[in-house]
């Protein structure tokens, strides 16, 4: 063999080998994506009478329990439904601002509380157990709900304006800052709302089961109306940004803050419509959030990680990706905690971190992020 | 500038630090065993776990919010092997020292992959996934009864060198004492390395070190090794000194504390993390002493309203905290005083550049 020869096959293996490992990452995350769905749809064995063994599962296959499964697969997308709601806001301040406001949480904790206090004056009949869901009308619901959110939107709009607006650009700066805020009012929330978890009540109207007619699903109706809230938000925000002058300033805004400054656009009004925009949101996902789950303290954390996780995946500062990202994100959660084996649920936790790292892996700026 | 005046100039300093080491060498000879056994302990081993959190942000550029969760890891991991029955989680019941020595490399291990997987983002981001990951160790060790549940691991047992802690404390604040003068040591001795230098010029400009043929992400991942080494250290020391760890030891609160410390005393200077934790530690304390506070609403339950104006007070004023302010005050006496060789050292100058924004990624 020429020495001509040896360098090509020399060469040649490096090439095999650096191409093995630019591709073993998909092929590995591939082949676990590829037998997690194989496992939900087939491979599942449900537990016996006697208590789950090994690898049994609470409900089995689909294959085997379509109801279960389809009961799992709404419980998903309504969870991903709030999480949308709570993250769109978070993702519409950054987009345009770079502002992570890492008090997002906290706004949403102290909007769910503002409904709860409204609905209980509203109702008037305040027991320590809460309200009976018969007691409320539709209207006991939605007017708290949206003076919250109006609340909220204010209270965020007020700090853009006394804290962030003078610092723009030192992004950790400002982050800190909100850090800050988020401090005083989550302690300031104990203080006032006390220790407990409480939940806002749904109105009677909504707090039934509905036959959905397909393999003997009856699912509660308030969840398919909190997906519903969440497509008709979304095709709001999309149609805002979309089709209004306004929402065409904002989309110019994220791609060149000073360019669109410099063309005569006054800038700072349409940074203090996305604050009160995307405050107001987290205002409003608290009150679904606090109808949905409870409120209490460590709940503005959750709802948090939440929101990071929904614009991790999804791309900061992009509407869409906040919309996969919640998808995403609820439907790993719910299945993995339903579909993991029974004695092992506990580890469903495992699963957001490895949507995370499979996403970050690939798409360090999340599945729709763009450089700034 | 000869090599002699440089010395000079850092003369001051030098000694500050060596009075500060020597007071705190002779400490239990001045304080009270309640002063040595719950603040001055519990300064260093916050210290040192918020030095892992400057390191980073100082000379990496990376703020991570994830240093309590992998000290808690550590924590965890010691709790498990070294717990004998009477506990949560594994119950290993094996020798305390090898606890302490699987309790850092497993948690420094998790640092390595953490850091893997942030290495490529910067500045905000880099806070962002560092606190998700963070806020998703917390909910594992609370969700995952197998090595820990809701209720955490108690009765630790300590080596026999450092004994019960009750009986004698001084033994495990001389401990924390070393490792606190060992990581500041060698982390002063890492940044001068070529590793070092390196490392700092990532954090100046990732795209010029990256395109003179840097591996960018590989130097922040390593540094992010090194940070969750001496995080886990500050752990093994907690653990020893609290005797119990649980889930809410690394919470989302505990996290923000430490990023509390560390903003205090400065995110730019390493000795910030020790004199953030006194500062922080003592306020704890001694919050229901001040008069004067209960008639504006404000009592010991509202310790983190306080902390919370603190905070935001220093950011607004002093990015570089109070050894920014300390900086700044040292820079003005030079320039009031020509006269004086007074150090006016680049690190402020660096500071104020790097807290206005500093490199956008």
């Amino acid at each position: 063999m020429s020495t001509a020869e040896a360098v090509t096959t020399q060469v040649r293996k490096q090439l095999v080998l650096t191409r093995v490992a630019r591709y073993t990452p998909w092929i590995l995350s591939g082949a676990a994506i590829v037998f997690a769905l194989l496992w939900v749809l087939v491979l599942a064995q449900p537990c016996g009478d006697t208590g789950c063994t090994g690898t049994q599962t609470n409900f089995g296959s689909a294959v085997h329990d379509p109801q279960d499964f389809l009961a799992t697969l709404l419980d998903g997308l309504t969870s991903a439904g709030v999480y949308f709601v709570v993250a769109s806001g978070f993702t519409l301040i950054f987009g345009l601002m770079r502002v992570v406001n890492m008090a997002h949480g906290a706004f949403f904790l102290l909007g769910g509380y503002i409904a709860l206090k409204l609905q209980r004056a509203f109702v008037g009949q305040d027991s320590a157990f809460g309200l009976l869901s018969s007691q409320v009308h539709f209207w006991q619901w939605l007017v708290p709900s949206l003076i919250a959110a109006v609340c909220i939107g204010i209270l965020g709009l007020g700090m853009q304006q006394v804290f962030l607006r003078w610092n723009q650009g030192q992004e950790l700066r400002q982050a800190l800052i909100t850090i800050a805020i988020s401090i005083i009012l989550a302690d300031q929330m104990v203080a006032h709302f006390g220790a407990f978890a409480e939940d806002i009540s749904w109105p009677g109207v909504l707090d039934r089961r509905l036959d959905l007619h397909v393999a003997g699903v009856h699912y509660t109706l308030t969840r398919l109306f909190i997906l519903a809230v969440a497509v008709g938000i979304g095709l709001a925000l999309w149609l805002w940004l979309k089709k209004t002058r306004t929402g065409m300033v904002i989309r110019a805004g994220v791609d060149d803050r000073q360019m669109v400054s410099a063309l005569g656009v006054n800038i700072q009004l349409t940074f203090a419509i996305a604050f009160f925009v995307g405050s107001a949101l987290a205002g409003f996902g608290g009150a679904l959030g606090g109808s949905f789950a409870s409120l209490g303290p460590g709940v503005d954390g959750n709802w948090l990680l939440y929101s990071l996780v929904v614009v991790i995946i999804g791309g900061m500062g992009s509407l869409g990706g906040a919309a996969v990202g919640a998808l995403l994100l609820g439907l790993v959660s719910n299945f993995s905690s339903a579909y993991l084996p029974g004695n092992y649920t506990f580890y469903s936790i495992i699963f957001t971190f490895v949507l995370l790292a499979i996403v970050l892996a690939f798409r360090p700026l999340g599945l729709f992020g763009r450089p700034a | 500038m000869s090599l002699a005046s440089n010395e000079l100039r850092r003369a001051p300093g030098i000694a500050i630090g060596l009075g500060i080491l020597i007071s705190a060498t002779l400490a239990p000879l001045i304080f009270d065993t309640y002063w040595i056994s719950f603040i001055l302990t519990q300064v260093l081993l916050l210290g040192v776990a918020a030095a892992s959190l400057i390191f980073l942000s100082a000379y990496g550029g990376m703020v991570s919010l994830a240093q309590v969760a992998l000290y808690g890891t550590a924590g965890f991991v010691l709790g498990n092997v070294v717990t004998t029955g009477n506990s949560k989680g594994l119950n290993l019941g094996w020798h305390p020292w090898l606890g302490v020595v699987l309790g850092i490399a497993i948690a420094t291990a998790v640092g390595l992959i953490f850091g893997a997987l942030a290495s490529r983002s910067a500045g905000i981001y880099f806070l962002m996934i560092t606190l998700t990951f963070a806020v998703i160790a917390n909910l594992f060790f609370g969700q995952v009864t197998t090595f820990s549940g809701f209720g955490g691991i108690s009765g630790v047992r300590t080596p026999g060198l450092i004994g019960e802690v009750d009986t004698h404390p001084n033994r495990l604040y001389y401990a924390a004492l070393v490792v606190a003068v060992l990581v500041y040591a060698a982390t002063k001795y890492l940044v001068r390395t070529p590793f070092g230098i390196t490392l700092q010029g990532v954090r100046d400009d990732p795209v010029r070190m990256s395109s003179l043929g840097y591996n960018v992400p590989f130097h922040r991942m390593i540094a992010f090794g090194f940070a969750a080494f001496i995080a886990s250290l500050g752990g093994v020391l907690f653990v020893w000194w609290n005797g119990h760890i649980d889930p809410a030891s690394i919470d989302l609160s505990s996290t923000i504390d430490l990023l509390v410390i560390c903003v205090i005393g400065g995110l730019y200077r390493l000795e910030g993390a020790w004199l953030g934790a006194l500062v922080f530690v003592v306020i704890n304390n001694y919050i229901r002493s001040v008069p004067g506070l209960g008639h504006i609403g404000l009592s010991e339950e509202r310790f983190h309203t306080v902390i919370g104006v603190i905070f935001l007070v220093i950011i607004l004023l002093s990015p570089g905290g109070l050894m920014g302010i300390l900086g700044k005050g040292h820079e003005l006496a030079g320039r009031l005083f020509p006269g004086r060789q007074v150090a006016t050292s680049a690190a402020p100058a660096a500071t104020s550049r790097r807290a206005n924004g500093g490199p956008t990624p």
